[in-house]
Parts: structure tokens; sequence; C-alpha cells
């Protein structure tokens, strides 16, 4: 293996450069008319304000909402192991099948107004707007279910890095609540560490195209849709105002990321706030909310799944296996599978590779901005310049370039779940080893690679989660050749058949559910870990 | 003799002699066919026709499905620009109006091709016949029609059971039934028929719309159609601030009891969707009095096709009397087919003599005239304008 130096290269080649090459694609087609033509025409736009307006609401309060739930459910979730357990499978739940499986169940026609419908004999749906409407309000609550439980994550793993047992037992000894010394002391430390976490969230609740198709307004619609939109919309001249709004995006984003500076000392203000000595249940509250929410999403995907039909008021459909008999889902699905393997192989690949040659140039590598690029910048941004550049190079579209755009988002995210244990290693573990004769190879081989078999098998689980959720970097660079669950159950929700895209989000979630299964299966350590000390 | 016979005939005929060689290059192809792909109908419908061309021209099918057409059309566009002449990803294209002007203006279609298609004969292309112009731009043989379609609205007669005579009567309708009318976003391709159908009717002099539209003729003829529209949208679901996205997608509201109409550009989606169990038993088609807007759906082949002989292959299959019966099968798709009946032999009428009823099935005698299109240019304007208009 090459230096740290050839190796952050070769990742930079790899992910960053894509990444910039997308964004400065949309930045030089956003200028491709005179005197910014372009940017005066997306000015110009009907709707432009309430657009924005739609992607500020959805975005920003997604990810305002979500970190403020995510203060009381992480510290339950520190308390509570059974808590943490249940963390991963509903970070592994993809977005659009979340977002479908809440469209049919926050409608006004929905399965929780029909529950209540028919109890009160309601003829027709209420004259309420939910799904759909002008605000993104139910957008931001999807997006909140969605990265609450990944916050929350990030909060954990901030407060193993401050001595949190022993504030806890100190603030309890002066007479706090657990909740209070949560609030008051033990947080504000992690918020700094949640930084990083935060801008993407944000960058994903901007860019989000899938969710906002499924639950947000539609008359105009938010900003990534419209994007998206303009850029395939059979005039060529929108491509520009594509282009143009796509910057306007990027530059919401930096705007947020500034303010939020302005914004964190009072977000800490208002921490402390509160009663000292007992807790409100809101924890409780959030937790009791969200599961009911998820346990509705699931439900009512798989009844769609099972109808004949199931027209207004009914409360239960007609059974029948229409949904799995009307849609071939067994290519998508062999699809998803494979992508997912092969995005999360090669991410899992390219992140032991860069964490292994930063140990032996003995420098630690921080895993900044750069490396997560792909993640900070808004989606919607980078891809469809990215898409085109793919072109240029003369790569066919087609299975290889999803793989490849969809390696920008499996690789941060596997190098975020290895980089921690990975660094976390004994290094006099690793140095008697070296003593003993070990060489770098047979170091991580027969000693890495086996004491961080969990954390291993676990980060390919969480690029394989990621891998079967994408949905624009399998849209656009794929030219509709690549079909999988996730732009399957997005097309089919547009049509007239529920029951098909129900097969299909259910086969979504399905996917991730049996990779965390068999990362969880994995034993502790690995049985081939070395037990003679001389063998290295 | 018969021999020779065969080899004159084959002389006397040489774009038949052609096809022979468009076969043969054809087999072992797959054909990427960009179709719109919102109906798991006919989705199943393009699976069949990959099943058949497989095992009769060893011609493989496989359907791109696309939420809009122009994503294919914006495709061929981007490889264009990019320079790349052949070995495009897009075979062959369910296309229709403003994206076969686009495609045709900017060059981007292979053809003509129509002629070529031994099927062909079996369609009326003397001029004039619909499936000779596509939103008054003439075919010129650089697109193959496959399936007709007509505008009609379909109601619940459980829910709502009397319609107006007409499309100026629908203001009345909807003051008596608010929140219970809408109609697809302008910028779908339905949504804008609506509008279309409203403006042949409400438009001072209808003849004015075949031509393209100028700034003076396109207010003089739409004023009265947006008086019409104000009076209306008050009154629609969600007060006429959210529409929804597509004819699908408002089918669904109607299933939901959000709505009791629906609307489609083909007379026999409502006993489909019936069948299919998407739609009320009770949903019937209504058209207005004076008729409905009607086409011809077509597929067209790009210019950088990779696999050009067989989508030819495709396209010509999908005109064979067989497929065209098929398709007309309520069971299947119900869609009207596009053959001539004058032009086919007395087993191939038989075919579609023999088809299946359904009670919302209308008679083709039950929809009226069938009324042009106007020029794309007033389609353009009106989504357009109607963006403008209802967008706060």
């Amino acid at each position: 293996m090459t230096g740290p130096g050839a190796m952050r290269g070769l990742v930079f080649l790899l992910i960053g450069a894509p990444v910039m090459a997308g964004a400065l694609g949309t930045l030089v087609l956003s200028l491709a008319e005179p005197g910014l033509g372009a940017y005066a025409r997306a000015v110009a736009l009907p709707g432009l304000a309430e657009s924005l307006a739609a992607t500020l609401i959805s975005g920003l309060g997604a990810t305002l909402g979500a970190l403020l739930i995510s203060v009381p459910l992480g510290l339950r979730a520190w308390r509570d192991a059974r808590l943490r357990a249940a963390l991963a499978p509903v970070l592994a739940l993809p977005h659009a099948a979340l977002a479908l499986g809440l469209a049919f169940l926050l409608a006004p026609s929905g399965w929780i107004a029909r529950l209540i419908g028919g109890v009160a004999g309601w003829a027709l749906p209420p004259e309420v707007v939910t799904v759909g409407d002008p605000f993104g309000i139910t957008l931001m609550v999807g997006l909140i279910l969605k990265e609450v439980p990944f916050l929350v994550l990030m909060t954990l793993s901030a407060a193993s890095m401050v001595p949190a047992l022993a504030q806890m037992r100190a603030g309890q000894a002066l007479g706090h609540s657990p909740g209070s010394v949560w609030r008051r002391a033990i947080w504000p430390q992690l918020l700094a560490q949640l930084r990083l976490p935060l801008a993407v969230t944000l960058a994903f609740s901007l860019s989000v195209a899938d969710m906002a198709l499924l639950l947000g307004p539609s008359h105009p619609p938010t900003l990534a849709v419209q994007i998206l939109r303009l850029f395939t919309a059979p005039d060529p001249a929108q491509r520009p105002v594509a282009a143009a709004l796509a910057v306007l995006l990027l530059a919401v984003m930096g705007g947020a990321m500034l303010s939020w500076r302005l914004v964190e000392p009072g977000f800490l203000r208002l921490l402390p706030l509160g009663p000292r000595q007992r807790d409100l249940p809101v924890a409780s509250l959030f937790l009791w909310l969200g599961a009911l929410l998820l346990a509705g999403v699931v439900a009512v995907l798989g009844l769609w799944s099972l109808a004949a039909r199931w027209p207004w008021p009914a409360t239960m459909p007609e059974l029948g296996l229409q949904g799995w008999r009307g849609v071939h889902w067994l290519v998508p699905a062999v699809t998803t599978l494979a992508l997912g393997l092969a995005a999360s192989g090669l991410a899992l690949l390219l992140a032991i590779a860069l964490l292994e040659a930063s140990d032996r140039a003995d420098r630690p590598l921080c895993i900044g901005a750069l490396l997560l690029l792909p993640l900070l910048l808004p989606q919607i941004g980078f891809l469809p310049g990215l898409t085109t550049a793919f072109l240029w190079l003369g790569l066919p579209s087609g299975p290889m370039v999803v793989l490849w755009a969809e390696l920008l988002f499996t690789f941060p995210y596997a190098l975020i779940v290895l980089a921690g244990p990975w660094q976390a290693l004994d290094r006099a573990m690793l140095r008697s080893a070296a003593s003993l004769g070990a060489g770098p190879w047979s170091c991580l081989w027969r000693v890495k690679l086996p004491l961080l078999a969990r954390p291993i098998a676990a980060a390919a689980a969480v690029g394989f989660a990621v891998s079967v959720a994408q949905y624009l970097s399998v849209l656009l660079p794929g030219a509709g050749r690549v079909v999988t669950l996730g732009t399957e159950a997005v097309a089919l929700a547009s049509g007239a058949d529920r029951r098909a895209a129900a097969v299909m989000g259910l086969l979504q979630m399905l996917l991730p559910l049996l990779a965390y299964g068999a990362a969880l299966a994995m034993p502790p350590r690995a049985p081939g870990l070395p037990r003679r000390r001389d063998d290295c | 003799m018969r021999r020779l016979l065969a080899v004159l005939l084959l002389l006397a005929a040489p774009a038949w002699a052609g096809w022979d060689e468009t076969l043969a290059e054809a087999r072992g192809q797959t054909v990427y066919f960009n179709a719109w792909g919102g109906d798991p109908r006919t989705n199943a419908f393009l699976d069949w026709v990959g099943e058949q061309t497989e095992a009769r021209f060893g011609v493989a099918v496989q359907q791109v499905k696309l939420s809009d057409t122009a994503e294919a059309v914006a495709r061929v566009r981007a490889e264009k620009a990019a320079g790349q002449g052949s070995g495009g990803a897009v075979d062959l294209v369910w296309i229709n109006g403003p994206n076969f002007l686009a495609m045709k203006q900017e060059g981007l279609l292979f053809g003509p091709v129509l002629a070529d298609l031994p099927n062909a004969r079996f369609l009326d292309l003397a001029p004039g016949a619909p499936a000779t112009t596509d939103f008054t731009e003439p075919v010129a043989g650089m697109e193959v029609p496959w399936r007709l379609a007509k505008f009609v609205l379909a109601h619940d007669t459980a829910r709502a059971p009397e319609m107006p005579a007409d499309m100026a009567g629908l203001v009345g309708w909807a003051a008596a039934h608010p929140g219970r009318l809408t109609h697809p976003n302008a910028a779908n391709f339905i949504g804008a028929s609506f509008l279309k159908q409203a403006l042949l009717e409400l438009a001072p002099d209808p003849a004015v719309l075949a031509q393209p539209a100028t700034d003076a003729s396109y207010g003089r003829e739409t004023a009265p159609l947006w008086a019409w529209y104000a009076a209306l949208r008050q009154n629609l679901w969600r007060a006429g601030r959210a529409f929804p996205e597509s004819e699908s997608v408002q089918a669904q509201l109607v299933n939901d009891g959000e709505i009791d109409v629906a609307m489609f550009f083909d007379p026999a989606a409502p006993a489909a969707l019936i069948e299919a169990g998407l739609l009320p038993e009770t949903m019937r088609v209504w058209v207005p009095r004076g008729g409905t807007l009607g086409n011809v759906s077509f597929v067209a082949i790009p210019l950088n096709a990779a696999h050009r002989a067989g989508a030819m292959v495709v396209a010509d299959f999908l005109l064979s009397p067989e497929a065209q019966a098929r398709m007309q099968d309520i069971r299947v798709l119900g869609s009207y087919s596009v053959l001539d009946p004058a032009r086919l032999g007395a087993a191939e009428r038989a075919e579609f003599a023999a088809l299946p009823k359904a009670p919302a099935l209308p008679a083709l005698t039950d929809l009226g005239p069938t009324l042009s299109e106007p020029h794309p240019s007033w389609m353009t304007r009106l989504a357009e304008d109607w963006a403008r208009r209802t967008t706060p």
C-alpha cells in the first residue's frame, strides 16, 4: 500500500472531485446566459417566494425540530440500551418508503382519517390540508421522523467523548433531575461535535427530492423539486434557470450554516429553561408519537400491498395480491441488492484503505468537511452537473455511473461509522504486535480487521442502507435504465396504483433490515482472532 | 417458377426486402423503450409486447419508466450536446405534441420511418387523417401511431349523479359541489387538455386555434376562458390552491373520496381502472355536448438510438392487428386501436368484435365528435399563463 498522500489522492479523485466538478458544472451552467440572464429568469419564476418559503420551513424547521427533539431523546437513549438498539433499524428506514407510508397515513382521506371517520360517521373526507400543504409542514414532519434517530446517534457518539457519567452523578448529587443535568451541563458540551451532523441534516433536508415529491407542496413545489422539474423539462432553455436555482439553494445552505453560529448561543440559553428537580415526560411523548407513526407507516404499507380495492371510506381493504402480481418487483429488488452490495463493499474497502494509510503514516485521519463533502452539499446542486460530466467523459449511462454516484454517499457514512472504533483501537496492542515482528500487512489482516469485525459489519450495513435509499443519484446518472425499488416506489406513487407502490416501499424497507440483521449476527470478535501471542 | 415469383415480388417491394434486413439486424438487440411508467396496465402491456418481440424476432424490450416524457427528450438532447451521435440511451420513446415538436425541430429524431414498417398498411394515412398530424404538426413519417386518445371526464354517479351539458356549466356545478372538482396541474398534459377543452368551447373564433398563437389572437381567444376559470377556481378542490400532478393522482383522489370527477385522455380509462380496482364501480364517462379533444399517441426513434433496427421492429409490432386488438381488450388496456377497420381482413375484424364489454366502457358513438388539437403554441401559452395566474 502506498502512502497516505496517494490514498488521499485516490479518495479525492473518487469522491471529492466528482462533487466539485458537479457543483462547478452547475455554476457554469447558471452563468451560460449573458448578464446573469438565468438568475433574472429564476427570480421571475412564478411562485419562487413560496417555493423558497416551503423549502426553508421544511428544511430549517426539520433540522431545528429534530435537534430540539434529539435533546430529551438523546438522554433517554444514553440511559436506555434497548432504545439504543432500536435506533439502528429506524435509521435504516429508506426515506422514500417512509414518506410513502406517511402519505397513506396522514392524507385527509388517509388511514387515520378513515379510522376516525368510521367511528364519527364521516360521509366525505375532512376538508383539511395535510399531505402537500403549501408550507411544507407535512414534509417537515416526515423529515423530523427521519432525522431524529440520526441526531440521537450522533449525540451518543459525542457524549462518549466527555465524562458524562461522572457529571451526571455529580449533578444528581446536587439535587438536579437527570434531564436538568443533561440540558444544563452535558448537552452544551456536545454541541460543537454536533455541528457537522447538523450540517449533514440540513443539506439533506433542503435538497431532498423523493420525500418532497411524496409529501411536499406541488404548486409551487420546494426548490429541490422545482430544480428537478426544470432540469428535465423538454425546453433546454430551462436548464440554466434550474442551475441558477441550484446555486441559490447552495447559497441558502451557506447562509443557514453561517446564521446557525448566530442562533447557537440563543439555543443554548433555551436549554436551562424548565424545572430543575423533575423531568417533564417530553421524551416519552416524542418516543410514543414517533413509534406510533412508524408502526402506522409499516402497517399501512403492508395493508396497501395486500389490497385488492380500498376506496373511501373503508377502514380496511378488500384483500388481494394485485399489488404483488401487477408489478415486476424482482428486477428492481435484485438491482437494488446488487448496487447496495457493490456500493457498500467499495465504500468499505476505500474507508479501510484510507484509515490504514493514515495509521502507517502515523497521522490520525481527520474527518473534515472535505471527506464529507457529498453529504454537506445539497445533492440537487451537484448531481445534474455530475450527470453531464459523466457524459462528457464518455462514460455510458447505466449501472456503473450509478454505482459511482452512490459511492459518493455510501463512502462518507461507512467512514463515519468505522473511523471511531478504528482510531479507538488499543495502540499498545498494535505496538506490541509490531515489536513481535508482525509487518503492517500481518497486523492489518490478523489484528485490526478481526478486532474490528463488528464495526466493519456495521459500516457495511450502514453503507448498504444508504445505497438502498438513494433516489436522485440513481435517477439522474442512470438515465432511467437503472431501476431500483426507490425510483419505482416514487414513480408508482405518481401513478394510480398505491398497491404496487406499497410493494416497492415494503421491499425497500426490508432490504436494509436484513443487512442490519446480518451485521448484528456477527460475533463481537471474529473467530479468526489469533490466540497465540507469538503469532504476531 | 414459384421461387422466381418470390424474387420478383421482393424486387417489386423494396421496402419489404429492406424489412428483412431490419429484422436480421434487430435480432439479439435490447430496445430501451422510454415510456411514461405511471400506469401499471400500460407497463404490463409493454411487458407483453417485449415477450412477443423476443419470441418472434429475438428483440428484447426494456421499458424505461419515465415520470415525465420530457426526461427522455432531455436525455437525447444532452447526448447530442455532448457529441454522442450514436449509441444513445433512448431507442424508442412514447411521445406526443409539444415533445414531438421540440424533437422534430431540433433534429433529434430518426426518420421518416413509418413507410418502412409493413403493418403501416393497416393505417389510414390519407391527407387529413388523424394519424397524419400530431397537434397540427405534420407527422411526415417521423413517428409511428400506436393508440387512439380522446379526452373524457368521468364522475362518480353515487356521489355526483348529475353533470352539466357543457364545460361552461361546470361553474354552476362546482358552486353546487364546492371542493369536489379539480384538474391536473396545467404543466401536465391532461391538465392542459382540460383548459384546451374549455378553450375550444369558449373561444370566440375556434378556427384561429389551428394557427400559431400570437399575442393578439391569444389575448382575444382566451379572454372568455380565463373569466370562466376565475369563476370556477374558487370552488375547486383545496379552493384551487393545489392541483394533482397527473390524472392518475387525480383518479386516486376520486377513489379516496376527496373529489368526484376524474379526467383522462382515454375513454376506456375509467372502465379499465374499475376493473383494476382503482376507481369506484359507480364511475361513468361524461363528455361535454360539443364533443372532446382527440389525438393519436405515437412512438418515435431518436436519431442517435443505439438499437434502431430493434426499435423499428417493436414499433411495427405495436401496429400489428394482434397487438392492437389485445391493447383494446378492456382486461388488458382498453385503449382504442389506431388501425383503420376498412383495411383489416375479416378475421382481424372478428377479433376486434369479440372483445369483451364493460358497463363503464362507452361506445365510440356516445363520445360525440372528435375536436382537433389546437396548435402546440396555444398549449405552451395556456400552461405558462395558468401557472402565472394560479401561483400565489
